[in-house]
């Protein structure tokens, strides 16, 4: 069972979400309505993306206070507590993508490839989207994200939008490692760059670590383990989405989550 | 200490960067306004102007999930309008008119707003709204051929208000009248209730957003019977930003080059 300690509450979160969603639409239900770019709990409390936002105001619309409100809300609780978990354990674009990733490993299709993009190109990616924003005058990534495609798929059964989702998947599985969430996705990068200082954070122990490598076998952004092995602290960089994978490969009790607390410089990426 | 970067390397970032802005933003800002239908598109009672619609929807479609009568529809991919905002068809589903005005007051970004409802300070009023407005194809409505129908008026929510009917001599039978639709643009909401249940095979009366369905006079012509219109000739004098001799202007028909001597 501790193989699959977060694996199984992330799913169980993820999906009854996404079933909420559905239900507002289906049945009526009041607890979650409207989308991952703007919702509103059991009718009272707005919750919206700051990214979204974003693009809303550089596209050059001041939205209402609800929106403004909700954006805050959420733009806080990542700061602040959790980092980029938006994208384990709420985006549902994660599942498919964290089955390519599962799929590619079972097929070996890893070796064959060797496309290297740098994941530092979700940066220019984030700010090009507020660019193209403002100058065509509406949310740039909004009308083109996977994300929503794939919640109006299911949530409101428009199936055109999953051949964007089945481009996502196919690239992650036969071109790039991790290429949607590890490298493309600018709302994925909107909170690597905000979420660096947040409160949850992986910690690494390097008195009890084998060098196993098992953690970096499983982690979407391989590139934030560079401590492991060799000295104790924790996992700094904003790029890390506290899945918790590493800490359910490690064999070694060396990877746990902590509260961070300290202010130490650390990378984004 | 890194070593510094050469001229050449500086060129080639900064060509590299010039292409990815250029070419990505180019190949995104198509990808974007691929809405080919979106000038005829009908928007939800509340709208704002296409334009400003299209900046402040968040494309959450709660607008959608709130009607009662699954009127509204998500754009999707394919559709020629932008994609996941809310739209709809009258001829399958009309906007029935709730009171309650559901979609307007669920949009959390004010995309659309319960203001534009309201004239001056009222309380909004579903019968405010101004989704489009309802044009006729006069040779394809029978009643203009002659033939009793009154479909669009009897289904018309403001019937007598935004369609009434206007009563014509028959010339083919010369002792029978036409009941003719009329549409009034200023009361009509663009419901499309009147292009729902028309009952020739497509429709003769259909609704076009506004500003495909109405022309502009412009301001030189002014009603001189409407004394309220008649004032524009005093302000249009004052705002003239030339300096050309007004009173000449106005008598040139007098001008001495004008009379044949």
């Amino acid at each position: 069972m501790r193989k699959y300690q977060f694996i199984i509450p992330r799913r169980v979160v993820q999906l009854s979400i996404l079933l909420l969603f559905t239900g507002g639409n289906y049945f009526g239900w009041e607890f979650l309505r409207g989308n991952y770019s703007s919702a509103i709990i059991a009718d009272v409390m707005n919750l919206s993306d700051p990214y979204a936002l974003m693009q809303i105001i550089a596209a050059g619309f001041l939205a209402s206070s609800s929106v403004l409100i909700g954006a805050l809300v959420v733009f806080l609780i990542y700061v602040i507590i959790g980092g980029r978990m938006f994208c384990s354990w709420i985006c549902p674009l994660n599942i498919i993508t964290d089955l390519a990733f599962r799929l590619r490993k079972t097929f070996k299709i890893e070796a064959e490839n060797k496309i290297n993009i740098s994941r530092s190109i979700r940066f220019y990616i984030l700010g090009l989207s507020l660019l193209v924003s403002f100058v065509f005058g509406m949310a740039a990534f909004e009308i083109i994200s996977p994300i929503s495609m794939l919640h109006r798929a299911i949530v409101f059964g428009s199936g055109s939008g999953l051949a964007i989702v089945a481009l996502v998947f196919l690239v992650d599985l036969l071109v790039l490692k991790a290429g949607w969430c590890g490298h493309i996705c600018p709302l994925g990068a909107f909170y690597s760059i905000f979420g660096r200082q947040a409160i949850i954070k992986v910690k690494h122990n390097h008195e009890n670590c084998t060098n196993c490598m098992a953690c970096f076998d499983v982690c979407v952004e391989e590139q934030v383990l560079s401590i492991v092995g060799k000295k104790s602290d924790f996992i700094r960089s904003g790029a890390c989405t506290n899945c918790g994978r590493c800490i359910e490969a490690c064999d070694d009790n060396a990877l746990k989550y902590v509260l961070k607390f300290d202010m130490k410089k650390e990378t984004i990426i | 200490m890194k070593p510094m970067a050469t001229r050449r390397k500086v060129i080639q970032r900064m060509l590299e960067g010039a292409v990815f802005l250029g070419g990505g933003g180019l190949i995104w800002g198509s990808a974007i306004k691929a809405n080919s239908k979106s000038d005829y598109v009908l928007r939800p009672p509340g709208a704002l102007k296409e334009k400003d619609f299209l900046k402040a929807c968040i494309k959450c479609g709660q607008c959608i999930e709130a009607c009662p009568y699954d009127t509204l529809k998500l754009a999707q991919p394919g559709d020629g309008i932008t994609n996941g905002t809310p739209y709809f068809e009258p001829r399958t589903i009309p906007c029935y008119l709730c009171t309650d005005m559901p979609c307007t007051d669920s949009c959390p970004s004010g995309a659309l707003d319960l203001k534009r409802l309201s004239k001056e300070l009222e309380v909004p009023n579903i019968n405010n709204s101004k989704m489009g407005l309802a044009v006729i194809h006069q040779e394809s409505c029978v009643a203009y051929w002659g033939i009793q129908c009154e479909a669009c008026y009897r289904a018309c929510p403001l019937i007598d208000k935004a369609i009434s009917l206007k009563y014509e001599e028959n010339s083919v039978t010369g002792k029978h009248a036409k009941l003719l639709p009329v549409v009034h643009s200023d009361v009509c909401t663009g419901c499309g209730v009147c292009e729902h249940v028309c009952i020739v095979e497509k429709a003769a009366i259909f609704v076009l957003p506004i500003d495909k369905s109405t022309g502009k006079v412009g301001d030189h012509y002014i009603k001189s019977w409407e004394k309220s219109d008649e004032k524009r000739i005093k302000e249009n004098i004052k705002s003239a930003d030339d300096d050309k001799d007004i009173e000449s202007a106005i008598d040139y028909l007098n001008d001495d080059d004008l009379i044949d001597n």
